[in-house]
């Protein structure tokens, strides 16, 4: 019986990671087709010399480092109020924004804008991006701090208080050293849900912010490319480090 | 400490939604604006059997999705569960995909259904096939790419359930002489109740409002609701009528949201 469930968990665990794997091997193939013709980094070479790539993966850093800088400072402080005194009304706000379909959080944000467009001088851009990034990634954050804070002890803030500190002292110099790792990793899982979003960042870019997910859905749409292979390669080693990190911290 | 967030949230999310709520009861301008009289059209337009078709298309298939999860997701949760001191990386494995980038995995999976993808590569050259099958841009290439996506959310409550199970019930049940498939049924399954009805919201409910998987899986042949969304807010220009749909599957996603939370779904926050 135990033998039967460790080959089906194989063949599931074949399921979730043989298709990335494959994609990675093929971005080393030195044919365009698939049909494998040697080693090659021909694909990665051709990825780093399309400028609009380059552009759109630059935009994309941007972005993900300012949502992730946002919804991390609004988040660690919302899961510490979270913790010391819950609120209904927030805690219903989190989970909506939870739920709400992408899409439907891309067409709310872009009504939205184009209704306070009317009243103030701006245009979609990369703030528009940024601030919608910073809506959907905010719930996860407070999400994985507030799991960190449970495994707190809040006595030690009382006797920090009780010693004379004030309630920020003792958030800044007790209880925030402890959540550092917590923080540590919402804020990667931010960057990463940021970095890789596509439906809601496409129905609120403007036309000088492609993201780096906006070029791959474009060129998918169009067809496979071995450039795409490659960069995705890139893509998903990179956030799978990240993870990796912040699966390691959150534990800790 | 809170308020930033809630101002945050009131502004980001809360006003959006009125926005949309306010625009579903205006009507579609002569060039695609909106305009007055108020009116309740846009929902009534919903009970179009155009419309209907893709409603029931959304809920067929969220629900497949779902009983597929279910169906491949419960003996991995189980083998999990049994797993010892590997339990915590095993479980990695199966979250790890997760988090790395939806639309690169979606893409992995064109790269292999399409016509000249790997699949259809392979069985050619095996000589099976003489012409490569249409695996791709079809409900199957969409079901297969959400079950794929979504099957950690499935085994994650699933796990969770099947760990805290006490195992000398499983034992008593086998000295009573039940057998291993009686005692699955009718001691393990009811026992990990809230574990399934959690797994099974958490994946119907995100698979009800897709967009990106029908839309690259599907080729723009298998429209589901979040597709008509979009279309309505870009090709169509009919912003009233989106933003009805869009009220109209908030309603249903708060449905599940709220018997997610009444039933024993895992409380994140």
């Amino acid at each position: 019986m135990s033998r039967l469930l460790a080959v089906y968990a194989t063949a599931i665990y074949a399921f979730l990671h043989l298709p990335l794997l494959i994609l990675a091997i093929f971005s080393f193939n030195a044919s365009r087709f698939t049909v494998w013709e040697g080693f090659s980094l021909r694909w990665y070479r051709a990825a780093l010399e399309n400028s609009q790539l380059v552009e759109a993966c630059r935009n994309s850093l941007v972005i993900a480092a300012a949502a992730t800088l946002v919804s991390t400072c609004l988040g660690t402080l919302c899961a510490y109020g979270l913790w010391k005194r819950r609120s209904a009304p927030i805690t219903a706000g989190l989970y909506v924004s939870l739920v709400t379909p992408e899409v439907v959080m891309g067409i709310s944000l872009l009504a939205f804008y184009q209704w306070l467009f009317r009243y103030l001088d701006v245009r979609l851009g990369l703030h528009t991006v940024v601030a919608a990034h910073v809506t959907f990634c905010l719930a996860y954050v407070v999400l994985v701090v507030l799991a960190r804070l449970r495994t707190l002890e809040p006595a030690l803030e009382e006797a920090a208080m009780d010693l004379g500190a004030t309630e920020w002292q003792a958030f800044r110099r007790v209880t925030l050293p402890l959540l550092g790792p917590g923080v540590a990793a919402g804020a990667m899982l931010c960057f990463a849900l940021s970095f890789d979003d596509y439906v809601i960042t496409s129905l609120v870019a403007g036309v000088d912010s492609e993201t780096l997910p906006m070029v791959i859905y474009a060129m998918a749409r169009r067809g496979v490319s071995p450039v795409v292979n490659a960069v995705s390669t890139i893509i998903v080693f990179g956030l799978g480090i990240l993870v990796l990190v912040a699966e390691r911290l959150r534990q800790s | 400490m809170l308020a930033p967030a809630a101002v945050w949230m009131a502004v980001f999310v809360a006003a959006p939604l009125g926005v949309v709520a306010a625009y579903s009861f205006l009507t579609r301008g002569p060039y695609g604006g909106l305009s007055e009289p108020w009116t309740l059209e846009n929902y009534v337009r919903l009970a179009d059997p155009l419309y209907l078709r893709i409603v029931a298309r959304s809920f067929r298939i969220a629900a497949v999705t779902t009983a597929l999860c279910l169906l491949l997701g419960f003996p991995l949760a189980l083998f999990l569960a049994r797993s010892g001191r590997r339990k915590h990386l095993l479980l990695a494995l199966v979250i790890l995909p997760f988090w790395t980038s939806y639309l690169v995995r979606t893409y992995a999976w064109m790269f292999l259904l399409r016509d000249t993808g790997l699949v259809n590569t392979l069985l050619v050259e095996a000589g099976l096939i003489e012409q490569p099958l249409p695996l791709l841009y079809n409900e199957g290439a969409v079901i297969l790419g959400l079950v794929y996506g979504h099957l950690p959310f499935m085994v994650l409550p699933l796990f969770a359930a099947l760990e805290r199970l006490d195992r000398s019930l499983i034992e008593a049940a086998a000295d009573l002489g039940a057998r291993p498939l009686q005692t699955l049924f009718r001691v393990v399954l009811p026992l990990a109740r809230p574990g399934l009805v959690a797994g099974a919201l958490l994946v119907f409910i995100p698979c009800l409002g897709a967009y990106l998987t029908p839309d690259l899986l599907g080729g723009g042949k298998t429209v589901m609701v979040g597709n008509l969304i979009q279309n309505q807010f870009t090709a169509a220009r009919d912003w009233p009528f989106g933003a009805a749909v869009s009220l109209a599957l908030m309603a249903l996603v708060m449905l599940g949201l709220a018997v997610f939370l009444r039933r024993g779904g895992e409380r994140f926050l």
